[in-house]
């Protein structure tokens, strides 16, 4: 077993630093790809504080989680792309302000 | 300076520098690729902390199949470099600056009060995090969990065909 000297409050920061930029990246860009690339983000930080909350409590249940995350992005990936495709098939654009049916 | 340091510094500024390139680039392709890059720092990070079969699924599903969907999906649409919007872009900058610092403050605030009081690996996280043991619990403890995720994922191929598909309509005329 080789001891880390890394604390674990550097991983969360980490983690926290990532999601903000996810977060940033959501509320910033106006094309529906690169908001959905910002959503992944803002998961794999998440899954990053889960690995490491996993690896410094010995509990496997992080790790678990992390598992069951990344098969929840790979159908919302498929889906979201889906929807994606749908609507420039229908509104010839993949900018989100310029999609505003239901707004009023 | 350990390895361990060393290792986790380069890890931790590539997938940050990478992380705001994915979110900076105008070409869609080019944010694409620095998210894959950023996706290959975590890796590194999940080896950092004893991670291994995450580690490799992170490649698998992440870098490979879920990326191949995205940049697949930005050629099938032809998405060219994102230009300015005419009106209303000077709230967005103010309103995500405000929002990130919020949250900065919620998280670190929380972070700061170090909840577990953990500052090592526990001696146990070598053996969790290899792939023999999380199969064992994925067929134990959390089979429920595991075959609800098989339906999810059944469920979200059949809705990702019909949203995709053309209208029988549209295609007869």
């Amino acid at each position: 077993m080789m001891p880390t000297s890394i604390p674990l409050d550097y991983y969360l920061i980490l983690s926290a630093v990532l999601f903000v930029i996810g977060v940033v990246g959501v509320v910033t860009r106006r094309n529906a790809i690169i908001i959905f690339m910002s959503i992944e983000l803002m998961l794999n930080a998440v899954n990053l504080s889960m690995v490491a909350f996993s690896s410094f409590l010995g509990d496997i249940a992080g790790q678990m989680f992390v598992f069951f995350i990344m098969a929840v992005a790979a159908a919302e990936a498929a889906i979201g792309l889906a929807i994606v495709l749908a609507l420039f098939r229908n509104k010839q654009t993949v900018y989100v302000d310029e999609i505003n049916l239901m707004k009023w | 300076m350990s390895l361990q340091s060393i290792l986790f510094s380069i890890f931790a500024i590539g997938a940050v520098a990478s992380a705001v390139f994915t979110i900076t680039r105008k070409n869609p392709v080019a944010s694409a690729m620095s998210l894959v890059a950023h996706f290959f720092m975590l890796t590194g990070l999940y080896l950092t902390l004893q991670a291994q079969f995450v580690a490799a699924v992170q490649v698998v599903v992440y870098a490979g199949a879920i990326m191949v969907l995205v940049v697949f999906v930005i050629m099938l649409l032809n998405v060219g470099r994102e230009v300015q919007a005419p009106s209303a872009r000077s709230l967005r900058p103010t309103l995500a600056m405000l929002i990130s610092s919020i949250l900065v403050v919620m998280v670190s605030s929380v972070i700061v009060s170090n909840p577990t009081g953990k500052n090592a690996l526990s001696d146990k996280a070598v053996e969790i995090g290899t792939t023999a043991s999380i199969g064992k619990a994925l067929f134990t403890g959390y089979l429920f969990p595991f075959e609800a995720v098989s339906l999810l994922l059944l469920a979200a191929l059949i809705g990702a065909v019909i949203l995709a598909k053309r209208h029988v309509s549209e295609t007869q005329s």
